[in-house]
C-alpha cells in the first residue's frame, strides 16, 4: 500500500464513521429538533405541560374572532383542533386556512395562551390570477364530489 | 487521449495554473455581471406579483441562489481540500483556500437576506430552528477555516489542518439541505428540487435561474482571480513568479 492509498483509506474511513456518528446523533435527536407541535400531538399529550412550546397548523377557516387587541383562532391540522388566544400584532401573512406556528403555553382550560405568533408560508410562488385559478378548479371539484 | 490527459495535468502545477486563471477569470466575471443584470431585470420587471406574499417575495431571487451557492461552494471547498490531503497536490489547498471567502460571503447574504424576508413574512427576522440554525453553523465553519489557516503559519500545515476541519464540516450540508423535510420547521420546503416539478410560475423561476448562474460566474470569477494571489504569495520565492511580479 503507497501512502497515498493509505491516506485515502483514512479520508474515506474517517468521513463514513463521521457521516455514521452524524446520522445516529440526528435520530436519536428527532424528537427534540421539532420546531412545532401538531394539534394531533398536543391531544396525545406530547407536548410539554409547564414550558413554553410551539403549535403550529393551518388557521381554522372562520375561527377568528378579534376581542378588543386580542384576537382568539382555531388551530388545526385537519385531524385534530386547538383554540389558541394571542395579545398582539399579527404578522401580515396571517390568514384563515394558511400556516400558523405560536409560541406559548397550555391554559388551565386547554387553550393554548401565545406570547407570539409567526406565519408559515408555503413553498408555492404564483401570480394572483393563477392562485384564482387554482382555488376555482379547487372549488368545483369540491363541489363535484 | 494520452496527449489531452497530459494537457491536463499541466495545470495542476501552480506555475501553470498562474497564467490560465488570469486569462479566464475576466471572462467569467463578464459573464456573471451579464446573467445578474439579467436575472435582476427578470427579477424586478418581468416576474409576476407572488399571490401570498405580493412584492415581498422578489427577495427570493437573491435569497435563494446565495443559500444554493452557500453550500455547493463547501462541498466544493471540500473537494479540494480532501483532494489535497489525499494527494499531496499543492494547488487543491490554495483552491480551497481561495473558495472559501465567497463561500462564507454568500452564507452571510444567505442568512441576511433571510432575516429581512422572515421579518415581514412570517413576524420574525430569526428563529431557532433546524434550517436557520444549521446555515448559521455553516457560516461558523467557513469563519473557522479561514481562521485556522490565518492561524497557522507553514502554509502546507495549515492546508492539512483546514482540510480536516473542511472534511469534517461537509456532514452539515446535507443536515441544511434536507432540514425542512427531516423536522417540522418554520422554514418552508424547497420549492425547486431534482425530483419534483417546480412549485413556482415560469418567469419567477427562470429570473432565480439567472441570479444562481451570475453567482455561479462570480464565484468561478473571485475564486479564480483570488487563487492567482495566493499562488504568488506562496511561490513567490521562484523565478517565474518574481519576473511575474516586476
Amino acid at each position: 500500500m503507497k501512502p497515498r492509498h493509505k491516506r485515502i483509506a483514512l479520508i474515506v474511513g474517517g468521513l463514513v464513521s463521521l457521516g455514521i456518528a452524524a446520522t445516529l446523533v440526528l435520530s436519536s435527536f428527532q424528537s427534540n429538533l421539532v420546531f412545532f407541535f401538531t394539534p394531533t400531538q398536543i391531544a396525545a399529550g406530547e407536548a410539554p405541560k409547564e414550558r413554553p412550546f410551539r403549535v403550529g397548523g393551518l388557521v381554522k377557516s372562520g375561527s377568528l374572532q378579534r376581542d378588543g387587541i386580542t384576537a382568539h383562532f382555531v388551530v388545526t391540522d385537519t385531524a385534530k383542533d386547538i383554540p389558541v388566544s394571542y395579545t398582539g400584532i399579527l404578522p401580515d401573512l396571517f390568514r384563515e386556512g394558511k400556516g400558523v406556528v405560536a409560541q406559548g403555553k397550555l391554559g388551565a382550560d386547554g387553550g393554548f395562551v401565545a406570547s407570539e405568533v409567526l406565519a408559515k408560508h408555503d413553498e408555492n410562488y404564483m401570480p394572483p390570477e393563477a392562485k384564482h385559478a387554482v382555488d376555482q378548479a379547487q372549488n368545483t371539484a369540491k363541489t363535484l364530489k | 487521449m494520452k496527449n489531452s490527459q497530459m494537457n491536463w495535468y499541466k495545470y495542476a502545477s501552480p506555475q501553470n495554473f498562474y497564467p490560465l486563471a488570469g486569462r479566464l477569470w475576466p471572462w467569467f466575471a463578464a459573464a456573471g455581471a451579464a446573467f445578474a443584470l439579467a436575472g435582476l431585470w427578470i427579477g424586478f420587471f418581468v416576474a409576476p406579483t407572488d399571490a401570498q406574499q405580493g412584492e415581498g417575495y422578489r427577495i427570493i431571487f437573491v435569497h435563494v441562489p446565495a443559500s444554493w451557492m452557500s453550500m455547493f461552494i463547501y462541498v466544493v471547498m471540500a473537494f479540494w481540500a480532501g483532494l489535497g490531503l489525499a494527494f499531496n497536490t499543492r494547488l487543491s489547498g490554495m483552491m480551497a483556500s481561495a473558495l472559501a471567502p465567497t463561500g462564507a460571503l454568500f452564507t452571510f447574504i444567505a442568512l441576511w437576506t433571510g432575516a429581512l424576508w422572515g421579518k415581514p413574512m412570517w413576524g420574525a427576522w430569526w428563529v431557532w430552528d433546524a434550517r436557520l440554525t444549521s446555515e448559521l453553523i455553516l457560516l461558523f465553519l467557513y469563519l473557522g477555516f479561514l481562521a485556522l489557516q490565518a492561524a497557522i503559519d507553514d502554509p502546507r500545515r495549515a492546508d492539512r489542518a483546514g482540510a480536516v476541519l473542511a472534511l469534517v464540516g461537509v456532514v452539515n450540508v446535507p443536515i441544511i439541505y434536507f432540514s425542512v423535510k427531516w423536522w417540522n420547521t418554520l422554514h418552508q420546503g424547497a420549492s425547486v428540487s431534482l425530483t419534483k416539478a417546480p412549485a413556482m410560475a415560469h418567469t419567477m423561476l427562470w429570473g432565480m435561474l439567472l441570479m444562481a448562474l451570475a453567482f455561479w460566474m462570480y464565484s468561478i470569477a473571485t475564486a479564480l482571480a483570488r487563487v492567482r494571489c495566493i499562488i504568488l504569495e506562496r511561490e513567490g520565492h521562484n523565478e517565474w513568479a518574481k519576473h511575474e511580479l516586476e
